[in-house]
């Protein structure tokens, strides 16, 4: 077996200095009831080649992103990643190493995970922001909890035009620590009034940005009310790559900002692993959670970067910690991090702008087509279409056709009779006219 | 310092600014196509100034990012016996597999009838968990151990609710040696946390523990084999006493590496347990994630698994991912989209690499090495406990006792002699802990040359070069770093110099 180096005389040998008659005898606190002695129902062991045919065989079935024109959004986006990237993520030292506990000889994760936070910190237009969280939903969760903590109240406002699993995290996450939610209902026309919905109680508010229809909205006005009220508003961006042309948050007045980083540097992988990204002002640092790393200096005076404010975290404090989270994204955000260096200024606002463009073009194709209608006037890569057939056959119609056309919205809100009609459609850097018009003549035999 | 340089280099170690000390406008890493310039449709809510990114190209970014690398220790470089974290061999197989774009390029909400390939793995990887557990169902979903956790405490909260039972069950029984992430589960799950007491030999303590039980307990959270490296001998009469009084077992699985192919938590009366895919099945740590935690469940927590789940209709896999298309109780969702599909994929390619009988070797070879380190060692260190261990062996600083060496010391002469040192100062139930494992992937060969260091050190010590201890690391690329001054007035990014003031 190719990954255990112990021959049957090293084990032999070893038994003899620890003065064990078998290996049995290690398992001897094992009670002897549930010990297992005979073979489970599982395959035996196979060389590299068979498993590679095996699995193979298993990825062929599925339809993968670039095989296709692609127009699925919905919080996880199909974008061109540098070569460099994924070859970089996979250096031994990275890949293959554990969270920074010895700060001496881990100087490299620790480099990358401050520039990470100076990244996110600059994109979002906050203060400061930690070394990543899972993904985007559960940040957007542990952002309320974190509200909670910050004001002592326990009720969080959702827009409805929040991602329906986002709220699902919260709601989940909320029932179970005993915290209240109100969640507005789905309002694709984007005439809801969240603002009226703030009360002495409320500790925050969460809106997306751009929203679950793709809408993008002013802040400001919701931040002042939530502020006048002494809640946060917490601001969820499900495409990190908007806010190279988007205003931040962080300028319309957000307290929390939390978005899904996949966008940058990271592939599809089918929902995971993703990397949440998670931003704040200065006075709420120590109410973060997850690990922070941070700026010191060595007994020689040379800059150097630890973990830091662990007093907040789990391996610490325990029942009383910020969050139960342990792990970070580490590699996910490696990759954010190695992606958006490569892009640098220039090449962020030049791809957020290609994505726009991309979006734009893509409407006024689709506009056209008789049953179709764009219902999103403003928007940076994402919209939604309404068709005069369901969301749901439009989709598998399309897909039949070779195209994969976005997300019904059904699929999401089931049971929403006001989005049976509607399609979440995106479009990135990647879409080529050929794969628009494609797609515009394939909506047109659908609807037709 | 010795020799110091004209770069502040050292050979192959390398100086290395941030990035945003290095670039300048200008700069680009990648080409991207000119915009046509169509009239923009953001609603006036264009961003109105600079981002702040700097500018670096291609093989400037590329350079940069091999040279914070190479201020890593990691698994592929050498020894990594981090104890509670299994830093096992990652087979580049695993990495292969998941970038097949069958797997890496399809997106979660994309048809299912255009990823019948995703669900067959996510379902034959569940299938493989479940016989290795002898449970009966699983939970996908969750990202990482402590995510799993409170997959699994949710479970427990929502079978509670159904008989009734949620306002009185409030009390968690965590042992004193946990994780740190058991008792912050608890209490994020709304549950109160109660210490139970080790014995001397580093188990529970049954009486206490069966005094602690009530009507008030909704269960119980036990690391097995623990955090001192130790199989819990009385665990079927901890199931079963939970289980008289009304209460759930919830094992935590990060040790599962000491038991798989030999023991079914099944069997032991277990109710739940997360299994870190990036211990045991061997996803790579990536320098602190991404990790996943899927969940079994015994029969009476599965109707209870969150969304979403894949389930057999015909022979058509189906994933079910609303409540209304449920047929059980599902608590709730915990992850937007399905969960860690490229950790699936791994994990699978390593288990189907060692089958069934190979994985029953890797828990024999890890015990093993484990055992060769502690009966070595302690000669020289001292054991916490008597008798074998399991994957890890734990010793405490009784050794260290007049040395003026202590056990952050030790750890960081290791860190000279070319290793990654032990975990320290933990479990919290022994003095100044060095938890060691050494993983099966580790040869004799290397877990020699280990022991005559460590041996080397623990006379060291002994003799009174306590220097050598206390002025450790030497050798690395940053010496001891001041923590204190970092959490006092943390600066947690980079901010840009002001300007220099005009000249007059």
């Amino acid at each position: 077996m190719r990954y255990l180096p112990l021959t049957p005389d090293d084990r032999q040998q070893m038994l003899g200095v620890i003065g064990a008659k078998s290996i049995d005898d290690l398992f001897v606190d094992v009670p002897k009831a549930a010990r297992i002695d005979d073979a489970f129902n599982l395959p035996a062991h196979q060389g590299e080649l068979e498993v590679e045919r095996a699995l193979s065989a298993m990825a062929a079935k599925n339809t993968s992103a670039g095989s296709v024109p692609f127009f699925v959004g919905c919080g996880a986006y199909k974008h061109h990643v540098p070569a460099s990237v994924d070859h970089l993520i996979q250096r031994s030292e990275f890949l293959t190493s554990y969270t920074p506990y010895q700060p001496e000889i881990s100087q490299g994760t620790l480099q990358y995970l401050f520039e990470f936070q100076t990244q996110v910190a600059l994109l979002t237009d906050m203060d400061v922001a930690n070394a990543s969280m899972y993904d985007g939903s559960t940040a957007c969760s542990e952002a309320v909890q974190m509200a909670h903590r910050v004001t002592r109240r326990k009720k969080a406002v959702l827009s409805g035009a929040l991602h329906p699993h986002y709220r699902a995290v919260i709601e989940t996450t909320s029932k179970f620590a005993g915290d209240t939610v109100v969640a507005l209902d789905a309002d694709p026309s984007g005439t809801e009034d969240i603002a009226s919905l703030i009360d002495s109680e409320t500790s925050c508010v969460v809106v997306q940005y751009p929203d679950f229809f793709g809408r993008v909205h002013d802040l400001a006005d919701i931040a002042a009310a939530a502020h006048e009220a002494g809640a946060l508003m917490i601001v969820a961006i499900p495409e990190i790559i908007s806010m190279g042309a988007l205003r931040a948050p962080g300028a319309m007045g957000a307290d929390i900002v939390v978005a899904e980083g996949q966008s940058i540097g990271n592939p599809l992988n089918f929902g995971g692993p993703y990397v949440g990204l998670f931003a704040t002002r200065q006075k709420y640092v120590r109410q973060m959670p997850g690990r922070l790393a941070g700026e010191t200096v060595d007994v020689d005076g040379k800059r150097g970067y630890v973990l830091t404010l662990s007093t907040r975290e789990q391996h610490i404090r325990r029942e009383k910690a910020t969050s139960n989270i342990c792990t970070n994204s580490g590699l996910c955000c490696l990759a954010f991090t190695i992606h958006l260096t490569l892009l640098g200024e220039q090449g962020f606002t030049r791809l957020a702008a290609l994505n726009h463009e991309s979006a734009v073009k893509l409407a006024d194709a689709l506009d056209t087509v008789p049953g179709a209608e764009i219902v999103t006037s403003a928007f940076f890569n994402e919209f939604t279409l309404k068709t005069s057939k369901p969301g749901a056959e439009v989709i598998e119609a399309l897909a039949d056709k070779g195209v994969l056309g976005g997300v019904p919205v059904s699929r999401l809100m089931p049971g929403n009779k006001a989005v049976d009609n509607l399609i979440i459609v995106a479009a990135t850097e990647i879409n080529t006219d050929a794969d628009r018009a494609q797609y515009a003549a394939a909506l047109k035999e659908v609807l037709s | 310092m010795s020799n110091p340089t004209f770069t502040g280099h050292r050979g192959l170690d390398h100086e290395e600014p941030l990035s945003f000390e290095r670039g300048r406008k200008g700069a680009c890493g990648v080409d991207l196509p000119t915009p046509d310039g169509v009239a923009s449709r953001l609603g006036g809510l264009e961003r109105s100034g600079p981002v702040g990114l700097p500018g670096l190209s291609e093989p400037e970014v590329v350079r940069h990012f091999v040279r914070l690398s190479q201020k890593n220790y990691a698994i592929d470089a050498g020894f990594y016996p981090l104890g509670s974290c299994t830093m096992k061999h990652n087979p580049r197989l695993n990495e292969k597999m998941a970038r097949l774009p069958g797997f890496s390029d399809v997106h979660p909400l994309q048809p299912q009838s255009t990823v019948p390939g995703a669900l067959e793995l996510m379902n034959e990887l569940a299938g493989w968990l479940m016989e290795l557990t002898g449970m009966p169902a699983v939970a996908m979903s969750p990202k990482a151990g402590a995510h799993g956790e409170l997959c699994g405490l949710m479970a427990i909260r929502a079978a509670l609710e159904a008989r009734g039972e949620a306002e009185t069950r409030t009390r968690i029984l965590v042992p004193e040696s946990a994780h740190g992430t058991n008792p912050a589960t608890a209490a994020a799950c709304g549950f109160s946390v109660d210490a139970i007491p080790a014995t001397d030999d580093g188990r529970v303590d049954l009486a206490a523990f069966e005094a602690k039980l009530g009507p008030d307990v909704a269960g119980i959270m036990l690391t097995n084999p623990n955090t001192c490296g130790l199989f819990e001998r009385d665990i079927r009469k901890i199931a079963d006493a939970v289980h008289d009084a009304g209460g759930y077992f919830y094992c935590d699985g990060a040790n599962f590496n000491a038991i798989v192919g030999r023991v079914k938590p099944g069997d032991l009366g277990v109710d739940a347990m997360h299994i870190n895919l990036h211990k045991t099945f061997s996803t790579p740590h990536g320098g602190g994630g991404p990790g996943a935690g899927p969940v079994v469940l015994s029969d009476a927590l599965a109707p209870f698994a969150p969304l979403p789940y894949v389930t057999k209709q015909g022979d058509t896999l189906r994933l079910v991912e609303d409540e209304a298309s449920s047929d059980a109780d599902p608590f709730g969702r915990m992850v937007a989209f399905h969960g860690q599909m490229g950790m699936f994929v791994r994990a699978l390619s390593y288990m189907m690499s060692h089958g069934g009988d190979g994985l029953r070797q890797v828990a024999e070879d890890a015990v093993l090495n484990a055992n060769y380190v502690l009966a070595s060692l302690k000669r020289v260190m001292t054991a916490s406990f008597e008798g074998p261990c399991m994957h890890e062996a734990l010793f405490d600083d009784r050794f260290l006792k007049g040395t003026g060496v202590e056990t952050l010391d030790f750890a960081k002469a290791m860190i000279d002699e070319g290793y990654h040192p032990m975990t320290v100062y933990f479990p919290l139930v022994v003095h100044g802990a060095m938890l060691i494992e050494p993983t099966e992937t580790e040869s004799k060969e290397t877990l020699d040359n280990f022991i005559a260091c460590m041996t080397d050190l623990a006379t060291s010590a002994k003799a009174g070069n306590a220097e050598r201890f206390t002025q450790a690391p030497q050798l690395t690329p940053r010496r001891r770093l001041d923590e204190t001054t970092a959490a006092r007035s943390p600066v947690l990014r980079w901010t840009p110099p002001a300007p220099a003031q005009a000249a007059e």
